[in-house]
C-alpha cells in the first residue's frame, strides 16, 4: 500500500458525454495542450486517454458542455479521502489558474461604460444608432454605468443632443473636416484614440456596410473580441455581455462572450431592436476630442460620391406591411401581381432570396439572413416555401400569412394564416377582397411603428 | 500583378440538415463549395491576371477536406494554391482566422492585391477580410462593385449606406467585392483535369513559425469564445391553415386583417 500523504490527487481524464457533440469544428482538440484528442469523421472528438493531463481546458472551450472529467471509482475515493482529510475542494483550480484570473479581473476593472456609435452619412444619423442606444440603455443599466454615444464627423455637433434624446448621457465627439465622409483609416483611428483614452467597457455598432467595416478594424488594431450581428444583447450573472446572434443561415443560435479582452464589441443591424422612445427634454455632456491627423494620412482617396438612393427608393426593412414573394411565383411578371396587393393594402414588396437569384427581384428587397431583416405588422409570405434563411429574417413580424402549394412548406410552421394553393391565383383574389372592403370605407394602412 | 485571394470552403447552405433535438449542424448532410462571395474575388483576380499579366495564390484556412475547394480555385485558373490545416488553427473567430491568413501571406512574400469576398455564407460576419488587412497594415476597400487596375494605382468603385464612393489606392491594398462585380467563370474540364494532379501546399504551425504567434491562432487567439449553441425550433405559431375552402380563407384573413392591424 502507497503512503497516503505522497498520494497525489487525481485528475481524471476528459470524457465526450454521448450525443450532446454538435461538431462544432474541434475547438477541443485546438485547445489541447497535449495532443489528447483527435476528431473522428463526424467531427467529434475522441480523448486520448493516454496523453490526456484533465487540464480541463476542453471542457471549458466546448460551447455545449458535451466534455466532462472521468474519474475511476478508485480516484474517486482517493479524493474523497484527501477532501476528508484536508477539507478542501475535491475539484479545485491550480494556484496559478486563480492568479491569473485575478490579474485579468483588474484589468478589466478599469473598463467602464456602454458606448454606442452614431453612424451618420453627411450628417445625417443611421436610424440603427438610436435603436442601440435602447439596447445599450439596458446594458448600462445592468451594469449600474453610464450610456455614451461616440459621434464623429464634420459638423456633427447636432448628433450629440440627438443622441441625449435617445437615452445618452454623455457624447464623445470628434469634429473635423477631415472626416466629411467616412473612409475606414481616419475612422477607426479615430475610435481606437477614444477608446484607449476612456476604456469602454461594451461597445455596439450598427452592421451596416459601414460598421460593419469599421467595427472590424477597430476589434482588430485593438485585439479584442468582436461579435457581429447579434439578435440579442444581455448581461450574465458576471458582467460580462451575452451576444446572441444566429449562425449558418439562421440554423442556429449562439451565444458568444468575450471573457478576456475589452471592449467587448457587437454589431447588431437594423430594424433588431426596438427604437427607444424620445425625450426632448434629455441633456447630457459633451466631450470634445481632437485626433492629430491629417487628410495626407490616408492611403484610400476618395474622387467621388454618388448618392444611389433614388426618390422613392423602397427600404423593406422600414415597411409596416410587406407582400413577399418566392420562386414560387414562377415567373418575374407575375410579381406585379404582389405589387397590386401591396398597393392595396399600403405596403411594399419583397423578395426571398430565390427570387433574387433568379433575378426576378433587385438585391435590395431581399428579406431574410442574407438580405433584410424586418419586423412589419403584416407579412404575406407568397410561394416562398420558408428556408431558414428566411424565416430569421422575418419571423418576428407581428402577423405572417403564408401562401403555398405545397402543404409541407415551413413557412406554414410560422404563420398566423396559411393558404394552401395556387399563390397566382389566391393572390389576385386576396387584393379584390381588399378592394372591395376598401370600397366600404375600411382603411388598411397601419400606423408607423 | 501578385494578387492573392483567401477564400473559404462552406457547407452547401440549400442543402445542410439541422437536428433540432440534438442541436446539432449535420455537416455531412451538405455538399461542400467555394463561398460564392469568394468565387466573384477569385475571378476579379483571373480577369486582373489576365489583362495585366501576374499570378494567383488562393490561399484557405480549414480541415484538409478543404482541399478540394482549393483544387477547384486551381481550375478555374489560380496559379497556386495553400491551405492553412493545423489542430492548432481550428476553433478560431475571426481574429484569429484573420490573423493567421495574415501570417501566411506574409510568408508568401510581396504582394499587390488581396481580393476578398464581402462575406460568408456560413458565418456571414463580412469581418474577415478587413481584419486581414489592419493585420497586414494595409489599406483596404471594402465591398467593391467595380474596379479597374491603371499602372500604379486601383480605383474602384464601393457601396456603402445607400452611397457609391469612386476611390483610389495605390498597391498593396486589400479588396472585399460584392456579387455585383463580376459573373464568375465555370471551371474547364481540361482545367479540372490538370487542378485534379495540382500541388496543393499545405501549411501548419511550423510552416508559419515566424510568420505568426502560435498563441494568436485558433481557440487561443481568439477572444470570443461560444458560450453555448441552440438550434432554434421554428416558433409554432399554431396559425389557421386553410386547404379546400380558399374563398373563406381569404375572407377570413381579409376580416381578421382588419381587425389585427387597427
Amino acid at each position: 500500500m502507497e503512503d497516503r500523504k505522497r498520494v497525489k490527487r487525481p485528475r481524471g481524464v476528459a470524457q465526450l458525454i454521448s450525443g450532446k457533440c454538435i461538431a462544432c469544428g474541434a475547438r477541443c482538440q485546438s485547445s489541447c495542450p497535449k495532443d489528447a484528442i483527435e476528431m473522428n469523421e463526424k467531427g467529434e472528438p475522441i480523448i486520448i486517454i493516454a496523453n490526456c493531463i484533465g487540464c480541463r481546458k476542453c471542457l471549458k472551450v466546448c460551447p455545449v458542455d458535451a466534455l466532462e472529467i472521468y474519474l475511476t471509482p478508485e480516484e474517486q475515493k482517493i479524493l474523497a479521502e484527501l477532501a476528508a482529510q484536508k477539507k478542501v475542494a475535491a475539484v479545485e483550480e491550480a494556484p496559478e489558474v486563480i492568479e491569473e484570473e485575478a490579474a485579468l479581473l483588474v484589468k478589466l476593472k478599469e473598463y467602464r461604460g456602454v458606448w454606442v456609435f452614431v453612424e451618420q452619412t453627411a450628417g445625417e444619423p443611421a436610424g440603427v444608432s438610436w435603436e442601440l442606444l435602447g439596447v445599450g440603455a439596458d446594458l448600462a443599466r445592468a451594469r449600474k454605468e453610464e450610456l455614451c454615444s461616440v459621434v464623429i464627423g464634420d459638423h456633427v455637433e447636432h448628433l450629440c443632443q440627438e443622441s441625449f434624446v435617445f437615452g445618452a448621457s454623455k457624447a464623445y465627439l470628434i469634429d473635423d473636416p477631415v472626416f466629411r465622409r467616412y473612409l475606414t483609416e481616419p475612422y477607426y483611428k479615430a475610435i481606437c484614440y477614444l477608446v484607449r483614452k476612456y476604456k469602454p467597457e461594451i461597445m455596439l455598432v450598427g452592421a451596416t456596410g459601414l460598421g460593419r467595416d469599421l467595427a472590424g478594424a477597430v476589434a482588430t488594431e485593438l485585439q479584442t473580441g468582436l461579435t457581429a450581428d447579434c439578435t440579442g444583447l444581455a448581461i450574465d450573472d458576471r458582467g460580462f455581455l451575452l451576444q446572441t446572434r444566429p449562425a449558418f443561415g439562421g440554423n442556429i443560435m449562439a451565444t458568444i462572450l468575450t471573457e478576456g479582452t475589452r471592449p467587448q464589441m457587437a454589431t447588431v443591424r437594423p430594424h433588431v431592436m426596438p427604437l427607444p422612445a424620445k425625450d426632448s427634454s434629455r441633456k447630457g455632456k459633451i466631450v470634445r476630442e481632437m485626433v492629430p491627423f491629417q487628410e495626407a494620412d490616408i492611403a484610400v482617396k476618395v474622387l467621388e460620391v454618388i448618392d444611389e438612393r433614388k426618390a422613392g427608393e423602397v427600404d423593406v426593412a422600414a415597411a409596416d406591411i410587406i407582400v413577399s414573394g418566392g420562386r414560387g411565383m414562377r415567373a418575374k411578371e407575375n410579381f406585379s401581381l404582389l405589387q397590386e396587393l401591396a398597393d392595396e393594402l399600403g405596403g411594399v414588396v419583397g423578395s426571398s432570396r430565390g427570387a433574387v437569384e433568379a433575378g426576378w427581384m433587385p438585391a435590395e428587397r431581399q428579406v431574410g439572413q442574407t438580405g433584410k431583416t424586418v419586423r412589419p405588422k403584416l407579412y404575406i409570405a407568397c410561394g416562398i416555401s420558408g428556408a431558414i434563411q428566411h424565416l430569421v429574417g422575418m419571423q418576428d413580424s407581428d402577423v405572417i400569412v403564408a401562401i403555398n402549394i405545397d402543404k409541407n412548406a415551413p413557412i406554414f410552421e410560422v404563420a398566423t394564416y396559411g393558404i394552401v394553393g395556387d399563390v397566382l391565383k389566391i393572390v389576385p383574389s386576396l387584393t379584390q377582397r381588399v378592394k372591395e372592403l376598401r370600397a366600404k370605407g375600411v382603411e388598411f394602412m397601419v400606423e408607423r411603428h | 500583378m501578385r494578387i492573392i485571394v483567401p477564400l473559404k470552403q462552406v457547407p452547401d447552405m440549400n442543402q445542410v440538415k439541422f437536428d433540432v433535438e440534438g442541436g446539432r449542424v449535420d455537416r455531412s448532410s451538405a455538399g461542400v463549395e467555394i463561398n460564392p462571395f469568394d468565387l466573384h474575388a477569385l475571378e476579379a483576380a483571373i480577369q486582373i491576371k489576365e489583362n495585366k499579366g501576374g499570378n494567383v495564390t488562393a490561399i484557405s484556412m480549414g480541415p484538409r477536406r478543404a482541399e478540394s475547394s482549393l483544387r477547384d480555385a486551381l481550375a478555374r485558373g489560380a496559379d497556386n494554391a495553400v491551405l492553412l490545416e493545423d489542430r492548432k488553427f481550428a476553433g478560431a473567430d475571426t481574429l484569429a482566422t484573420s490573423y493567421t491568413i495574415a501570417g501566411a501571406i506574409q510568408k508568401l512574400g510581396a504582394f499587390d492585391l488581396i481580393i476578398c469576398g464581402e462575406k460568408t455564407v456560413d458565418g456571414d460576419t463580412g469581418q474577415v477580410g478587413p481584419e486581414i488587412a489592419e493585420h497586414l497594415n494595409i489599406p483596404h476597400i471594402a465591398y467593391v462593385s467595380w474596379l479597374e487596375v491603371s499602372g500604379e494605382t486601383i480605383v474602384a468603385r464601393c457601396e456603402m449606406g445607400g452611397r457609391a464612393y469612386t476611390v483610389e489606392s495605390a498597391f498593396p491594398v486589400l479588396l472585399t467585392v460584392t456579387k455585383d462585380v463580376n459573373v464568375p467563370r465555370l471551371p474547364g474540364f481540361r482545367n479540372k483535369i490538370t487542378a485534379r494532379k495540382a500541388a496543393v501546399e499545405i501549411w501548419g504551425t511550423r510552416e508559419l513559425s515566424g510568420f505568426a504567434d502560435i498563441s494568436r491562432c485558433g481557440v487561443r487567439g481568439s477572444p470570443t469564445r461560444v458560450h453555448r449553441v441552440i438550434i432554434p425550433s421554428e416558433e409554432n405559431r399554431k396559425g389557421m391553415i386553410f386547404r379546400n375552402t380558399i374563398d373563406e380563407a381569404i375572407a377570413e384573413i381579409a376580416d381578421n386583417l382588419l381587425s389585427r392591424l387597427n
